[in-house]
């Protein structure tokens, strides 16, 4: 598989309440929330890190068999990419060009 | 030369001063917004009101379609019955629209909407009444039984809206504020507060009882039902922040209740 890199925007607001990740697109105001796997994929989307990388310690994490933890994680760059939350590239993402997220 | 005529309008305790030239329509706002006329001395922000002759063409428009930016500092709003321009900074703005009392309604609407997104409140599609010195909002989608709560409430109870409630954040958590904005009931709330006891959610059901909401559904149902209206990634981002700090810091719960007054034994 060509690797991607993914990176959390700089347009959404993002908050852990009540256990689950909450975020919300600041462009279009769609509110998305997040279960631990989603979570721990969220976390690591510093644009540097290959999805494969991330998805290998997602694996080791929650012990999930690692073409189920592949499929689950390409489906949530997938959701998640068009409404801007997440910046998806066949490179490294320069961490600045996506600008300061804001977690509260 | 024409002659001005003002009124300031006080929702949530932030004056208001509009200044129109039509001495009639001043005479309407002031019917209108009865109970909600404070002081023209010092009004936080001012606005004046030129008046055109309605034109089909714009007035038949939907009314959803508004729009609220922020251009070279300034607000700008726009739907098909108004345009306004709002420098806040300045406390200054205009508002062009025809003499017809829902088109100012909704410009001070939006402008609450701004000021309280700043200050970690909003403007919520709820009901919200007073008891016992306690504010309770109950919020829902058309059609959830606003209406039908605040029509049921028996003689203690203080009805702040029956549609659009006024959430503030003060040092002491939230108020809940009167409004003039009704809904179906048709009567203006009492200009008073009170500290926010309980958000309800409502659902219509066999029985009357009260039931849990988690935090992040309570955040989702809190957020669907905001009203907000500004294209401005930062504003939105303060008021998912205040959302996620409303649902953390005040109880809410789900409400669930047949059509009678015996709902209210459990608001107390």
């Amino acid at each position: 598989m060509s690797d991607k890199y993914i990176v959390r925007s700089s347009a959404i607001a993002a908050r852990m309440l009540g256990g689950e990740m909450m975020i919300m697109s600041a462009v279009d105001s769609t509110f998305f929330t997040l279960n631990e796997v989603a979570t721990a994929i969220w976390q690591s989307a510093d644009g540097r890190t290959p999805l494969s990388e991330i998805v290998g310690g997602v694996i080791e994490q929650f012990e999930v068999e690692p073409d189920v933890a592949l499929r689950d994680a390409e489906r949530f760059v997938e959701e998640l990419s068009p409404h801007g939350i997440l910046l998806v590239s066949d490179h490294p993402i320069d961490d600045s060009s996506a600008g300061s997220r804001e977690t509260v | 030369m024409p002659q001005d005529h003002e009124i300031a309008v006080e929702i949530g305790g932030l004056p208001i001063l509009l200044r129109t030239q039509d001495g009639s329509f001043r005479d309407m706002l002031v019917s209108r917004y009865a109970g909600f006329v404070g002081s023209a001395s010092r009004p936080r922000f001012e606005f004046d009101v030129d008046l055109t002759v309605p034109s089909p063409s714009t007035e038949s428009e939907l009314p959803d379609d508004v729009r609220v930016e922020m251009r070279d500092g300034v607000w700008r709003l726009a739907r098909g019955d108004f345009h306004a321009h709002w420098d806040a900074r300045a406390g200054r703005g205009r508002i062009r629209q025809s003499a017809n009392p829902y088109s100012i309604d909704s410009v001070l609407r939006i402008v609450h909407t701004l000021v309280l997104a700043k200050e970690g409140g909003f403007l919520l599609h709820a009901a919200s009444t007073v008891r016992n010195g306690r504010a309770f909002v109950f919020s829902g989608i058309s059609g959830a039984g606003k209406t039908t709560i605040s029509r049921l409430a028996p003689g203690d109870v203080t009805l702040l809206t029956d549609e659009i409630s006024y959430i503030r954040h003060d040092p002491h958590g939230y108020r809940a504020c009167g409004t003039p904005f009704a809904g179906e009931l048709a009567r203006v709330g009492e200009n008073c507060s009170a500290q926010l006891s309980t958000l309800f959610f409502l659902a219509k059901g066999p029985e009357n009882k009260i039931g849990p909401v988690d935090a992040p559904e309570a955040a989702r149902l809190l957020l669907r039902n905001i009203l907000f209206f500004a294209e401005d990634a930062e504003l939105v981002k303060m008021l998912f922040r205040s959302a996620c700090e409303f649902v953390e810091s005040v109880m809410v719960r789900r409400l669930t209740f047949v059509p009678d007054q015996r709902v209210w034994d459990l608001i107390q």
